[in-house]
């Protein structure tokens, strides 16, 4: 056992005991971060402080909501939001904060793909984003069920359903996921098991697991420059930090990510009071009716995207069932920004204004994904039907091209 | 400056995408439909005469009691709730406060041809008549005189829940109004209120939140123009009787609306200060490395 003195301070005492001074150091004073970053940097200091919203206003949600279909509604709609005091701003703040981590989630995302920040040694740290991105919308999804509101019910219809396209075992295995032959009470409890225990527990996880696949290869920077970390650190350490490159996570780069989110909480909490309707759907104030088909389904806007892959393909082709083609696309939009890594053939890492191709080809995926979301979400009939089809069309062409767009970039730049 | 170009092109992205999925999708899926009309002008209603109260009061004593209960008048319902809409189908109204409730001209045309004034004659053919048989064999002087009757005994000042029951609560069921005795579910049972419209009018709890007020209006005011075909009667409400309805679908729905709107400005000031604390701290940090 360690020799211990007597500790003259709380702090000295546990700093005996637990090393604090160094983990300190390791975790905040000399984490290196790079000092060319711009404000797209502070999106996952955005993201943890919106899901430590979730989660306490959910912990508040959680003592008066009721898993049951006979309760559910009343429990969200009368309970929570007219009879606890301030139980309607937990829910809106849940709510709302839902919808926007997806925004900056889809922000975080795209910085990371314009920066080229998945790959040379960094791509854990985009796949492990990506489990996040996975949860997160597992998540969302089971979250929707709960108030057992219209589009709650048909959402849950909707999605089950699309598990009866897996072959051979799909209809065994709609019925193993709703617990019943029909979205019922069965299906309500056990997502809430899965939105307030096993997905919580999980995406807190991977976010340790994201936290530490930053460690190794950095945060990348603005120009994506390669830093000599150490060198840099040294620099700095030794009072020359005008002209190092690298800044302390604590207090420099928190600062700013502090700054910015000054702005962020003032735009979600002005949508949390005056402006909630885009996250929390009207039509889900209308109790669970299983007779009763809304006359628009829809998910969530930030499925649309994935959705509308699934829907653009409205016709049989051959011997294929339009369901069977649209549910093949929708599998490849879910797992094809997990390979971007290994799509990207560059070896370099640039920013993407740095590589003419694949400049031109991000703005084309962006544009599609807008397409696709809007047409996600108005009705498929007419020219609708056939503009989705392009988009979700667009979209596995748009991914199939990048191993082709990112090779001639390296080429014309003679690295390859 | 470069951040504030980045930063253009985020918001500009978010927008085009907020715009296309919210006010864009919705305008594709619910076409806007015409103002509400709160003149009425469409009916064959009181044609300009002004009627006379007295004579008025007998042709409603003798013509309408039989059914109708005239509380405030002495003349209170004639049978009790179930019994009434097991003979009519519906709860007929007691007419206190119809002439506080519904337009003139609506309530004369009404007087004349039910189903015509609410415009639900879809509702009622292969043998299937309107409960309320049409006066309009009467003379229009008469209509006029019922119709005046029913104003002088009107009473001057509802509240808005009050409205609501009159108006409303004869099909339409507001729980949340009353969770623990359930004074405000419907006055018409399930099982009768469900043939006779159809099926079970919804519960209006949550109408303020899930249609909002400007549906409601428009929709109260006219039900065929957003759902073609429904068994929703137009039930002709005047313009400060419909509000007084909305308004209190509001007080029940969104109860916490006030609380809201006066907590959100506080939040928004405590966080501009925070914002400009944390600027500001980034600005002292940042000084030192470049």
């Amino acid at each position: 056992m360690a020799k211990f003195e007597k500790a003259n301070s709380v702090g000295e005492w546990l700093d005996q005991r637990l090393n604090t001074t160094m983990l300190n150091r390791v975790l905040m004073t000399e984490y290196w971060v790079p000092k060319d970053i711009n404000f797209l940097w502070a999106m996952g200091v955005l993201l943890a402080t919106t899901f430590g919203i979730l989660i306490i206003s959910g912990i508040f949600l959680m003592m008066y909501y009721k898993p049951d279909v006979n309760l559910a509604f009343d429990s969200v709609n009368y309970t929570i939001m007219q009879e606890v005091a301030y139980g309607w701003l937990f829910r809106h703040m849940h709510g709302v904060a839902a919808s926007v981590v997806f925004l900056i989630i889809y922000i975080h995302m795209f910085t990371g793909i314009y920066y080229g920040s998945y790959k040379r040694g960094r791509e854990m740290i985009w796949i492990s984003g990506m489990l996040l991105f996975m949860t997160f919308s597992a998540a969302g999804f089971s979250g929707y069920m709960l108030p057992w509101g219209q589009m709650s019910y048909w959402a849950a219809m909707v999605i089950t359903n699309l598990f009866g396209g897996v072959p051979v075992i799909g209809d065994a295995l709609v019925v193993w996921i709703r617990g019943d032959f029909n979205v019922a009470d069965a299906t309500l409890t056990r997502f809430f098991m899965l939105h307030v225990f096993l997905l919580p527990i999980t995406i807190m996880g991977i976010i340790g697991l994201h936290f530490y696949t930053l460690r190794i290869p950095h945060v990348n920077n603005q120009t994506s420059e390669e830093l000599d970390f150490d060198a840099e650190a040294e620099k700095y350490l030794s009072g020359n930090k005008k002209e190092s490159k690298v800044i302390p996570f604590w207090p420099i780069f928190i600062s700013k990510d502090l700054a910015v989110l000054g702005i962020f909480l003032l735009f979600y909490f002005y949508l949390v009071f005056f402006h909630y309707n885009f996250a929390m759907d009207p039509v889900n104030f209308d109790p669970a009716d299983a007779m009763v088909t809304p006359a628009h389904i829809y998910p969530e806007w930030y499925f649309l995207w994935s959705y509308e892959v699934l829907r653009g393909f409205f016709f049989d082709v051959g011997p294929f069932k339009a369901f069977d083609i649209g549910l093949i696309a929708f599998g490849f939009a879910n797992v094809i920004f997990l390979l971007l890594p290994f799509l990207d053939r560059d070896p370099a890492v640039l920013p993407a204004h740095k590589r003419p191709k694949f400049f031109i080809w991000f703005w084309i995926l962006m544009v599609d994904l807008i397409i696709l979301t809007v047409w996600g979400k108005l009705p498929p009939t007419g020219t609708n039907a056939y503009i989705g089809f392009v988009a979700a069309m667009a979209f596995i062409l748009i991914f199939l091209a990048l191993p082709l767009v990112t090779k001639s970039d390296a080429k014309k730049r003679g690295d390859v | 400056m470069r951040e504030l170009k980045i930063l253009a092109v985020v918001v500009a992205l978010t927008l085009i995408t907020y715009w296309g999925v919210e006010p864009f999708a919705h305008s594709q899926m619910h076409p806007h439909v015409e103002d509400a009309n709160y003149d009425f002008k469409d009916v064959d209603g009181l044609n300009g005469l002004k009627g006379n109260a007295e004579n008025g009061a007998t042709l409603v004593q003798s013509n309408c009691t039989a059914c109708h209960g005239i509380e405030t008048q002495g003349f209170p319902a004639v049978m009790d709730n179930a019994s009434s809409s097991a003979a009519y189908g519906v709860v007929p109204p007691d007419l206190s406060s119809a002439g506080y409730l519904y337009n003139d001209d609506y309530l004369a045309a009404f007087i004349k041809n039910p189903a015509k004034a609410s415009k639900v004659e879809h509702k009622f053919v292969d043998g299937r008549v309107h409960p309320m048989p049409g006066y309009d064999w009467m003379q229009p002087q008469e209509i006029a005189d019922m119709v005046a009757y029913l104003n002088s005994i009107a009473p001057e000042k509802m509240t808005n829940k009050q409205t609501f029951q009159d108006a409303c609560q004869r099909c339409h069921s507001i729980k949340y109004g009353d969770m623990k005795n359930g004074t405000m579910n419907a006055l018409t049972p399930n099982p009768d209120i469900k043939s006779y419209m159809g099926k079970i009018p919804p519960d209006l709890s949550q109408y303020i939140r899930s249609r909002g007020e400007s549906y409601l209006h428009t929709f109260v005011n006219d039900p065929q123009k957003h759902l073609d075909g429904t068994a929703m009667p137009r039930v002709g409400l005047t313009e400060k009787a419909e509000t007084q309805v909305i308004t209190y679908m509001q007080e029940v729905g969104d109860s916490k609306k006030a609380e809201r709107e006066e907590l959100g400005p506080k939040f928004l000031v405590y966080l501009v200060v925070f914002a400009i604390f944390a600027w500001l701290w980034k600005l002292k940090q940042w000084r030192e490395v470049h």
